[in-house]
């Protein structure tokens, strides 16, 4: 089935999150918004599941922390006890305030590298990967709002997306343009 | 406008008069002779107390021995336990005097800074920040007249203050250009004149400016004050500390440690605009106030905790790594006597704030900042009274009718001081510029 998307753009972030809401209103289904920024609030406004990045950091930084103290464990006190300063060498608690600055940047390496990563994978972004963005503008000064027509008349969806304060509103052909 | 219930206002006197009452108590049930030291610790002995073997052997060393010098040696200890037992209820009284005040200090600090960076979320809360730096002025009174009393050697909490100690003692002539008494009282004054002024007067620009909104006039002056009063404050909050807290062991000292009290004080005053916010909240005032304030609070009760525990294992770990004398006592006097309330008040400080208070969630959800709330305020108590008993008590610390007077004494006037200038002004500082953005904060 022939089905179709407009592609309606904005040029202010405060227009598109009001547009936003009513496009949601209107049961119209937003396949998604490109924006030059993060807008805040957007996902809230579109309606997107709350992120689960956040637990995902967590577990990362506790996996940062056990490897902290699984890696200082063995170098310093297991494998070649070593005296610095007339600390005592053969035990990890008895020593751990020296180790502390390192679990805690291993804790915070981990946390943010897989974070950022997690978050790449998730978004489906890698190296050379070819730009998904239908409109180049959308990386300047504009906001592009993509929404499937689906069952709806185009032309009273168009009529009411220019109302919403879209600059510019095309249609396309979903067949036609993969 | 908020009206004081008959209800607080009862239960605020009624902590009062049973702290005033229990120190008194602690006060005249300090013994007066070394006799009475041993009587006292004769009777702890025949409970059976944890460490009852050592003083049992320490009696019979005293009492056996008549004329030798091993009387000698247990006498000059009971001296030393009678100094200390004498100490104990000033010290009580002083941490709590010192806990209460440091919290409203805490809040006038954080109350210019909204002003002085203009923020936008918070002056729906300003009437609460103003209502707890009304306990400054009896706060800083009476930590005054202690501070006084103690550097003028009425008691024996700054072993500075004794001439006795000083003759004989070659660091303590040489701080003495600094901590004598006569310019330790004219420190106090500047220090608590200033802070007293500020208040003064940004509560009376915050009232015109809801009387005469126009042009701003008001608000301006007030962030022309904030601003300065911010350098004034880091300039003589770090010397206060040195003062009121770190010359309780004269001998040692940290370059951080105005930082590292500022961070306590600044946790707990955030920490109790939150918490009164939400009771305030709960008996149906401060409509305007939603969800994300609270979830802001709670992330600069997290983030300060964070901050403290930052500051308190820089001091740490250089000093026990370092491992110098003089420096090193401080820890091993703490660890060793004071071993409970060292570590304890890490968890409550550190590890209970950082898993409470991790998931965004959790700080929307108004039992759990509570929660988080008593924890940390609790833990900055020890963590004061850990600053102050190892030099004054020593190893004779227990947690008795004075502590527990002291801290219930402080804690009914600092209820009664702040519910009954909130009943002041309108809750809502409705001529801020900010207040309708305020309003509608939203995260």
């Amino acid at each position: 089935m022939a089905s179709k998307v407009i592609h309606a753009l904005y040029i202010d972030d405060d227009i598109l999150m009001d547009a936003v809401k009513q496009v949601r209103a209107e049961h119209y289904h937003i396949e998604e918004v490109y924006t030059p920024f993060p807008v805040h609030g957007l996902d809230k406004a579109m309606g997107l599941a709350p992120t689960k990045l956040a637990i995902t950091s967590f577990m990362y930084g506790c996996v940062g922390l056990t490897v902290a103290i699984t890696m200082m464990n063995y170098i310093m006190i297991e494998d070649w006890p070593q005296n610095i300063g007339g600390k005592p060498s053969f035990s990890y608690i008895e020593n751990m305030p020296a180790f502390v600055p390192i679990m805690f940047e291993l804790t915070v390496f981990f946390a943010a590298h897989l974070m950022v990563i997690t978050f790449y994978m998730r978004s489906k972004l890698w190296p050379f990967k070819e730009a998904e963005n239908p409109d180049v503008r959308t990386t300047d000064d504009h906001f592009l709002m993509a929404i499937d027509t689906g069952h709806h008349d185009v032309d009273t969806m168009t009529s009411f997306l220019s109302n919403t304060g879209a600059v510019e509103i095309k249609v396309i052909d979903k067949e036609d343009n993969h | 406008m908020y009206t004081l219930s008959s209800k607080l206002r009862v239960f605020s006197i009624i902590l009062v008069v049973i702290g005033a009452i229990g120190l008194t108590i602690g006060f005249l049930s300090t013994p007066n002779t070394i006799e009475e030291v041993k009587e006292m610790m004769a009777a702890h002995d025949a409970h059976g107390g944890g460490h009852g073997n050592t003083n049992a052997t320490a009696n019979t060393h005293a009492t056996e021995g008549h004329g030798n010098e091993d009387a000698h040696g247990g006498d000059a200890h009971y001296e030393h336990t009678l100094h200390q037992l004498q100490n104990k209820p000033w010290a009580a009284l002083y941490v709590a005097a010192f806990f209460f005040f440091m919290i409203a200090l805490g809040v006038l600090a954080f109350y210019a800074i909204q002003f002085a960076a203009q923020a936008g979320w918070s002056p729906v809360l300003f009437r609460v920040m103003e209502a707890i730096t009304a306990y400054l002025v009896p706060g800083g009174i009476i930590l005054f007249v202690i501070l006084a009393l103690s550097g003028f050697h009425i008691n024996h909490l700054f072993v500075w203050a004794d001439p006795e100690v000083v003759a004989h003692d070659k660091l303590l002539q040489g701080k003495a250009s600094w901590l004598n008494s006569g310019w330790f009282i004219i420190r106090a004054i500047v220090f608590l004149g200033g802070w007293l002024l500020y208040r003064h007067f940004a509560i009376k620009y915050s009232r015109k400016q809801d009387e005469d909104p126009n042009g701003n006039k008001w608000y301006k002056k007030s962030f022309k004050i904030a601003a300065g009063f911010l350098v004034f404050f880091i300039y003589t909050e770090s010397m206060a500390s040195w003062d009121w807290i770190m010359s309780f062991d004269p001998h040692w000292f940290s370059t951080l440690f105005g930082w590292y009290v500022f961070a306590s004080l600044f946790v707990s005053g955030i920490t109790t605009i939150a918490l009164i916010t939400i009771y305030l909240k709960s008996k149906g005032y401060l409509e305007f106030v939603n969800d994300s304030h609270i979830h802001d609070l709670a992330k600069f009760m997290f983030g300060i905790s964070i901050f403290w525990t930052y500051l308190w294992f820089s001091q740490f770990m250089l000093i026990w790594y370092s491992n110098i004398p003089e420096e090193v006592t401080y820890f091993i006097t703490r660890i060793e006597d004071y071993k409970l309330p060292f570590f304890g008040m890490l968890v409550m400080n550190f590890l209970f704030p950082i898993l409470v208070l991790m998931n965004s969630d959790y700080k929307r959800v108004n039992w759990f900042v509570v929660m988080a709330g008593v924890i940390i305020l609790c833990g900055h108590y020890i963590d004061i009274f850990n600053m102050v008993m190892p030099a004054t008590v020593g190893e004779s610390w227990f947690i008795g009718v004075s502590e527990i007077s002291a801290v219930l004494l402080f804690l009914g006037l600092f209820l009664l001081i702040v519910f009954k200038a909130l009943t002041k002004a309108p809750l809502l500082a409705k001529g801020n510029p900010y207040i309708e953005e305020s309003k509608h904060f939203h995260y």
